[in-house]
């Protein structure tokens, strides 16, 4: 795409055509008292000589640590080609484009996205992607609310072991517009949801159960039972899932005896490097009966007046720019670059090489919890099967040990404590198929000397 | 020129409602409303049972360019909802006063119905909005 920026003169003369006297008189029917005259706190432009050694510096301050932190971004191996085509100028895009159909290339590449999440998720449909995982699941929750029209409570059950943080992220969206978000405890012994601790919902109008598989433990539910569960409860089931573990793991279609009726979560593990947190992309797919209260934006295939094939822009009379504030969302667009990106990696992997990466994540777990467990002052705090994360405990407060690994080159993993206090002195760790039998081995022996030091009292 | 039956009442929002002999209601858009609307892909009718009041939006039709609000005439009980729309949403556009019909209501009140439009006033406020 040529870059032309507009001149001083075409300005004017865009200007001059429609009797406008300045680019200020284009705003004046917003009333002047929501008018910002000045952004207090942001510093003056910098070069971009300034900025990329700002961005470089700050690059340094992170280093190339040995990574052993996931709790919900994800280090994978990303084949090369992934972002050579990516940023390809003709695909180089964040957005669906505003004439949509005129980009038929960029349209297409977000149809094959949406039938492999289908697919991967066992689902009927998927939108063409959301800002986050977090925000997908506080989407998903609107959504429930409007597809379960049996439901007059908005009322969400939350396991404890659904990430926190997207439970802050849905409190923060969803909570605003009247859904109340109810916690329910984990099993100490799997970490797990158990039917038990929903049973007192049992009677109660719910409009939907959240499930996250792998769950934020890295421990696997008992997805089938739960399912079954919300159906005869009239409630919506929400499956909250890591798309790599979907090449091994049931997807959320098949949970149960009627499957989830939407399935969300992260799609950064697909080919989107960890950047300092972002930017990610969210995903979301569903079956057919609930499509029209799906948010987001939907691509279709269909027939031009010649019949031949091409893409579309489908079911927007459900969107903002249609339907104002009754649309299903305020989301209007998508992250086309990073869904892209993940398309491409899901079209390079194919679905046996997704297996292999999600077998490798899971044998590279289990050799790290091998190698931790047999530490003294170190244990591991859940029994049952896991995908690529566990929770272990250590024999004294976490931050120092962190730090004392960070010190030589480790990030150790995700500090429980602060969401999770009853669980003590208790880490997240979290090897994915990057991680080799010697980084394994080095961050064992590294725990080990910081562990040998008497703890402090 | 369009379709005003005589024998039905209407609301200034373009729904038509139809006495029916057991007293519930039956209720509708317009043959103006369908045609402004254009063809329909979808409509979204309200779950017996519903308690619905006056102004209410009940339902939904959707072209493939709005998907727009019908709002209920009356307050009442939501009967029924017209499932064939659910695999014939066309039918609004084909039929908006007989096949066409979106929900049956039982009504709170019948002074409620009596107070709407009648076919020679809606024809009216469509000439008024002409």
């Amino acid at each position: 795409m040529a870059y032309i920026p507009h001149t001083d003169e075409d300005v004017r003369s865009m200007l001059e055509a429609i009797g406008a006297p300045d680019i200020e008189a284009l705003f004046d029917e917003i009333p002047a008292e929501l008018l910002i005259e000045s952004l207090k706190g942001v510093p003056p432009a910098l070069s971009e000589m300034e900025v990329g050694r700002l961005m470089l510096d700050r690059a340094d301050r992170d280093g190339r640590p040995l990574n052993f932190i996931g709790a919900g971004a994800y280090e994978h191996h990303i084949p090369a080609p992934v972002w050579a085509i990516t940023t390809r100028g003709e695909i180089y895009s964040a957005y669906t484009p505003y004439q949509a159909e005129a980009s038929q290339g960029t349209l297409q590449a977000i149809y094959e996205y949406q039938t492999m999440m289908a697919s991967l998720t066992g689902m009927d449909a998927s939108n063409a992607s959301l800002y986050d995982g977090a925000s997908a699941l506080a989407e998903a929750c609107l959504m429930a609310v409007r597809a379960n029209r049996r439901s007059k409570s908005s009322r969400m059950l939350v396991p404890r072991s659904v990430n926190p943080t997207y439970r802050l992220c849905t409190e923060a969206i969803a909570g605003t517009q009247g859904i109340t978000l109810q916690t329910v405890d984990y099993d100490p012994r799997t970490g797990c949801t158990l039917l038990d601790a929903l049973r007192p919902y049992e009677g109660q109008d719910i409009t939907a159960v959240v499930l996250q598989q792998p769950n934020f433990f890295g421990q696997l539910e008992d997805v089938d039972a739960i399912a079954d569960w919300a159906r005869a409860q009239g409630a919506l089931l929400i499956g909250v899932v890591n798309p790599v573990s979907l090449a091994l793991l049931r997807p959320p279609g098949e949970w149960g005896e009627r499957g989830a009726d939407i399935a969300c979560g992260e799609g950064q593990p697909l080919g989107v490097p960890l950047s300092s947190g972002g930017p990610y992309f969210g995903f979301l797919t569903t079956r057919m009966e609930h499509i029209r209260q799906m948010p987001g934006r939907i691509v279709g295939r269909t027939l031009d007046l010649d019949g031949r094939s091409g893409f579309t822009l489908t079911l927007q009379a459900r969107e903002q720019h249609i339907r104002r504030g009754k649309a299903t969302s305020n989301i209007c667009t998508n992250q086309g670059l990073l869904m892209t990106a993940a398309t491409i990696y899901m079209t390079l992997l194919g679905p046996s090489g997704l297996e292999r990466v999600a077998a490798a994540c899971i044998a590279r777990t289990a050799e790290l919890v091998r190698a931790l467990g047999g530490i003294p002052g170190v244990s591991e705090v859940f029994e049952g099967p896991r995908f690529h994360e566990a929770v272990i405990r250590l024999d004294r407060p976490v931050q120092p040990v962190l730090a004392a690994l960070a010190n030589r080159g480790i990030v150790g993993g995700y500090d429980l404590s602060r969401d999770f206090p009853e669980l003590g002195d208790a880490l997240l760790v979290c090897a994915t198929e990057t991680r080799t039998s010697e980084d394994i081995a080095r961050y064992a022996t590294t725990l080990a000397e910081a562990l040998k030091r008497p703890a402090a009292a | 020129m369009s379709n005003v039956p005589g024998d039905l009442r209407y609301t200034r929002s373009h729904e038509w409602v139809r006495t029916l002999p057991d007293g519930s209601v039956e209720i509708g858009i317009s043959d103006h409303a369908q045609a402004a609307l254009g063809d329909l892909v979808f409509v979204e009718v309200p779950e017996t049972g519903r308690q619905v009041a006056t102004g209410d939006a009940f339902a939904v039709v959707e072209s493939v360019k709005a998907a727009s609000d019908v709002y209920s005439p009356l307050t009442g009980e939501v009967l029924a909802g017209n499932d064939a729309l659910a695999s014939q949403p066309e039918l609004v556009n084909q039929d908006p006063y007989v096949q066409g019909w979106i929900a049956r209501l039982k009504p709170a009140s019948t002074a409620e119905v009596e107070a709407l439009l009648d076919a020679a006033q809606y024809s009216e406020h469509l000439a008024s909005e002409a």
